[in-house]
């Protein structure tokens, strides 16, 4: 094993890590500003990925698949939101997650029924293909490379309009006190479907960049969901910075676990039983992770008490 | 005195159905729903195709959706025997759920035909006569793939499966005939999506080929990824990650690509090309090794039923095992435990037209067995 | 409006009602699917100690169920391959015998569950609902990569176990044994509800301050009832392993989980008899609309969502109006 290869593994854990980003940015917005557990998260992505398939193999662009990604999980947030979110906002979270888990199942098999049972095609732009070979010797793929700039100008992205925006002080302020917002005047539940829609964007845009380099098929945002709130929960629910850090921790150790505890066993054990317990390791690692930050921290690296 | 009387009436009656039904009742389960449908749905399409074309109006199918659930199975199986009183059951797509289904189904004096997943164990020790596999033990494209490597003179190996018992069999498989060295044995989560950290392993690697086993979309994301990393080691696997359904979602990147398998759709010999050609005019979309596993399940079906009456279970048996019809792989025959001998084509994705699809180019083990079969006592 | 123990009187004599008719029609089937209702709606009922009255949202409670599943598939695989489980210190052999698989899994989901409450229970909300889920997780993968017990493919048992004096294998009498323990723990979940324990536990849901101010210690409370609720839900995974006569690492998905959530809140959340109506009417579903449509998942989901929506307090709350309080 070269320090080489290491280095491009801690590489792809941040690259895995902002792709992990993009998925949790939306879910941790939607929970922070309106307090709503949605498991129909992973249905929004798998949405955009659907979306940017379908227009991209009509037309043959990329760039108008991620607009029609954008566009059709913005709507069917909105949709969403308005005729059934709208009305779990007083609920507990007992309602919402049965609420949004028939929300997947609407969500998957409608996708089935209009898309059929089959793995669509969606490739990255040509543009972007092949790989670069960066200062050290490192071959890597471009379109990852893309990735993480993208990733890191989501997160500016989103910062910025919290912090310097009039959506993001309503947003904030919404966060603080809901009775509070209202009473300024501000028309909570056209900001309520706004934020909502924004989140939806986010994870159709995440599942039309994620489906150009893995299968776009009907379950895809499942696995994703479940990741995303690792994410989240670990960085602190509602927290955007939280789900920074959050993603980038799961991303390296998620990665590095793959490649080094097969590595690290061998020391102790023969080639075949290392590889096996190392992998069954790995594939633990993440939630056991995510259970020892929740022991020292209750409400995640960055949650509010 | 009336309840005897009743109950005499009743047992005449349920004697003459008995005596009228020579038709044969199976029972599909299979999986229709969720990320692993399209396997199913083929199946299905494949063997309904057979038995319409059979002509035969006395089979009866009833398809059931398991969900890909193990659970589900073993429930509608149950429901299978127990209220629709079938008499052949089929359909079942993944190895875990007909460990779940099939030794209990074929204690209970059905008939099960597997037309796809062949574990290990009912090859073996499990086996039992009346469970037929019509499509291949878990092993065979691995074993037939490890053969072909060495014949062609490639030395080292990089083998990769998900971390479950039918990814190490087939790993298993590969290594039982390759005469190499394996320089690297990966073993993935079940579901990963995401594969940079084992693609930079194979880059790293001094291996000649990169052998791998990732069903359904787990192979549709590494292909694309590895296709785009700027890799250049060779590829090979069994066929189920380069199949008509996935080679649609990979696309070019999958062009060059070796793969093993028992049937393609150029496959020269007799009754394939019509086989296609109706599947296409049936259905609108290529046939796959699933939808040909399908149909010539379909097939015997129909040539058992010819043969025997379903009610003569040992009659019935033996004319299953006869394996008479024109398998749509060529020749095809059971060996002793009831799995197939037959070639194992090796076969390369090529563009044809706008189609992403497969071309045989040679034959990578013939009339192969599987290596369980003298554990099998029957 | 019905008083709600009327209600349950008629549900539980609905349960009864219908695999006996099913007995002498001769449709085996349907005893098996009453028996599957039966055994889920166990697992509901042990979910709902904690979520019901605890206030405690488990979204990991298939850990439990998968491994009182598992202690019956590995004592029976041992049994019918007539291998030890354990020869040092001493000798553990398998064992076919219900009432002994029973209390193992009892006793392992038990302890497993005291475990993850212990450290679970330092978490809220949100946090509680997703570190549940994390344990869950770790139990499924686990299992999936872990060969000695078949992996992903989980484990056949080729003959139901027994238990003393019935003949398990048949279906009309294993339900009857899985109707009796289904009885007894209703019972026992009504006791415990009217108990010290359980009002002090649902006081501590409704405001924990009010709880310390009289010297009680909500986090035991919720630990002990956390405890009391895994073990519950390990004996039905031991009992539906016995109807399946197969586990798998499928017992321990989040899928599970979530059907438990679903049998409850679509019986009604808190109510004794809701898990039980909740499950049986999945089950009634699952088996109707799988039948009509390839697609059936899409009507699945939007009962599930009109029933969130539109029916709050579940079917019993419909039937038999506003819950009455405890206090």
């Amino acid at each position: 094993m070269s320090i080489l290869l290491l280095i491009e593994q801690v590489l792809n854990g941040l690259q895995f890590g902002l792709m992990l980003f993009l998925m949790a940015a939306g879910l941790t917005l939607i929970f922070g500003v309106m307090g709503i557990i949605n498991l129909a998260h992973g249905s929004l992505y798998m949405v955009g990925a659907f979306a940017a398939a379908g227009v991209a193999g009509a037309t043959g662009s990329f760039a108008l698949g991620l607009v029609a990604a954008l566009a059709a999980a913005a709507m069917a947030g909105a949709i969403v939101e308005i005729t059934v979110i709208r009305r779990l906002y007083t609920r507990d979270h007992l309602d919402q997650v049965l609420a949004t888990f028939a929300l997947i199942l609407i969500f998957s098999e409608g996708t089935r029924w209009l898309f059929g049972s089959f793995p669509l095609f969606l490739d990255v732009p040509a543009a972007l293909s092949g790989a670069v070979t960066l200062p050290g010797g490192i071959e890597y793929p471009l379109y990852r490379l893309a990735i993480i700039v993208i990733g890191l100008a989501v997160a500016a992205g989103l910062f910025w309009l919290i912090a310097r925006t009039r959506i993001g002080i309503r947003i904030r302020a919404g966060e603080s006190d809901r009775e509070m917002i209202a009473a300024l005047g501000v028309d909570i539940s056209r900001l309520y479907t706004l934020v909502f829609a924004l989140g939806a964007a986010l994870a159709g845009f995440s599942g039309a960049l994620v489906g150009a380099i893995q299968s776009v098929q009907v379950g895809m945002g499942e696995p994703v969901l479940i990741l995303a709130f690792v994410v989240i929960v670990i960085g602190g629910i509602g927290s955007i910075r939280g789900a920074f850090v959050g993603a980038i921790l799961v991303g390296l150790t998620d990665t590095l676990g793959r490649f080094l505890l097969p590595v690290l066993f061998g020391f102790v054990m023969d080639p075949s039983a290392a590889t096996s317990v190392g992998s069954a390791l790995a594939s633990m690692l993440i939630y056991i992770l995510m259970a020892a930050v929740l022991l020292f921290r209750p409400t995640g690296l960055y949650g509010r008490a | 005195m009336k309840f005897r009387t009743l109950l005499a009436a009743a047992s005449v009656a349920a004697l003459g159905v008995a005596a009228q039904a020579e038709g044969v009742k199976v029972g599909m389960i299979t999986t229709l729903s969720g990320g692993g449908a399209g396997l199913g749905i083929d199946v299905r399409d494949g063997f309904l195709l057979a038995v319409k074309q059979s002509g035969r109006d006395d089979i009866e199918v009833v398809v059931e959706d398991d969900q890909r659930k193990p659970e589900i199975a073993v429930q509608l199986a149950d429901k299978l025997i127990q209220s629709e009183k079938v008499d052949v059951m089929t359909g079942i797509i993944w190895s875990n759920l007909a460990m779940a289904v099939v030794p209990a189904a074929t204690a209970q004096g059905k008939f099960y035909l597997s037309p796809n997943a062949g574990p290990s164990a009912l090859a073996g020790r499990g086996c039992h006569e009346n469970y037929f596999n019509v499509s291949w033990q878990n092993d065979a494209f691995n074993e037939a793939a490890g053969a072909w490597t060495s014949e062609n003179g490639i030395g080292k190996v990089f083998l990769m499966a998900p971390n479950y018992p039918a990814g190490k069999d087939m790993i298993a498989g590969f290594k039982r005939f390759f005469k190499g060295e394996v320089t690297e044995e990966v073993y993935t989560k079940l579901g990963q999506q995401d594969y940079a950290a084992e693609i930079a392993q194979m880059r790293a690697s001094d291996a000649d080929l990169v052998y791998y086993f990732l069903p359904g979309g787990m192979g549709i994301s590494f292909m694309k990824q590895y296709a785009g990393s700027g890799a250049d080691k060779a590829v090979m696997g069994p066929a189920f990650s380069f199949d008509q359904g996935i080679l649609g979602a990979i696309g070019e990147a999958a062009l060059g690509v070796k793969n093993t398998a028992h049937w393609s759709k150029d496959l020269d010999v007799p009754g394939n090309a019509e086989f296609v050609a109706s599947f296409q005019a049936e259905y609108g979309r290529l046939p796959s090794l699933y939808a040909a596993q399908g149909f010539d399940t379909g097939l015997l079906v129909a040539s058992a039923a010819s043969k025997a009456d379903v009610g003569d279970a040992d009659a019935f048996r033996a004319a299953l095992k006869e394996a008479d019809f024109q398998s749509v792989r060529g020749a095809f025959k059971f060996g002793a435990n009831n799995h197939p001998i037959q070639n194992i084509y090796m076969r390369e994705v090529v563009k044809e037209g706008d189609i992403v699809t497969n071309r045989v180019i040679g034959t990578a083990a013939t009339d192969h067995t599987d290596a369980y079969v003298g554990d099998c006592k029957m | 409006m019905i008083r709600e123990r009327y209600l349950n009187l008629a549900i539980m004599l609905a349960l009864l009602a219908v695999p006996l008719w099913a007995w002498v029609s001769d449709e085996p089937f349907t005893i098996t699917l009453a028996t599957r209702v039966a055994i889920l709606a166990l697992a509901g009922v042990g979910l709902n100690l904690a979520l019901g009255l605890g206030g405690l949202v488990s979204l990991g409670h298939a850990a439990f169920f998968g491994l009182g599943g598992y202690a019956m598939g590995i004592l029976a695989h041992h049994a019918q391959t007539y291998t030890p489980l354990m020869e040092s210190p001493f000798l553990i052999e398998g064992t076919k015998s219900m009432p002994v698989i029973w209390l193992v899994a009892v006793l392992v989901s038990a302890l497993a569950a005291f475990a993850i409450g212990l450290l679970s229970l330092r978490t809220t909300g949100v946090y509680f609902i997703m570190i549940t889920l994390a344990f869950g997780q770790m139990f499924y993968y686990f299992t999936i990569s872990w060969p000695a017990y078949g992996g992903e493919d989980g484990l056949s048992i080729y003959v139901r176990n027994g238990f003393p004096g019935l003949n398990t294998l048949d279906p009309i009498q294993f339900f009857g044994l899985v109707y009796g323990v289904l009885a007894l723990v209703l019972v026992f979940s009504a006791t415990l509800a009217r108990s010290r324990f359980g009002l002090a536990l649902a006081a501590a849901r409704q405001n924990e301050e009010r709880v310390r101010t009289v010297g009680l210690d909500a986090f035991r409370l919720r630990l002990m009832a956390f405890t009391i609720s895994g073990a519950i839900t390990g004996l039905a995974g031991a009992l539906m392993a016995d109807l399946n006569r197969f586990v798998s690492p499928t017992m321990f998905s989040w899928h599970m989980s979530g059907e438990f959530i679903v049998f409850i809140i679509l019986g009604g959340v808190g109510r004794l008899f809701g898990p039980v109506v909740g499950a049986g009417l999945f089950i009634i579903l699952e088996h109707i609309l799988g039948g009509l449509s390839e697609f059936w998942m899409i009507y699945l989901g939007a009962l599930l969502l009109a029933v969130v929506l539109f029916a709050r307090g579940g079917l019993i709350g419909a039937f038999s109006g506003p819950e009455v309080g405890h206090d």
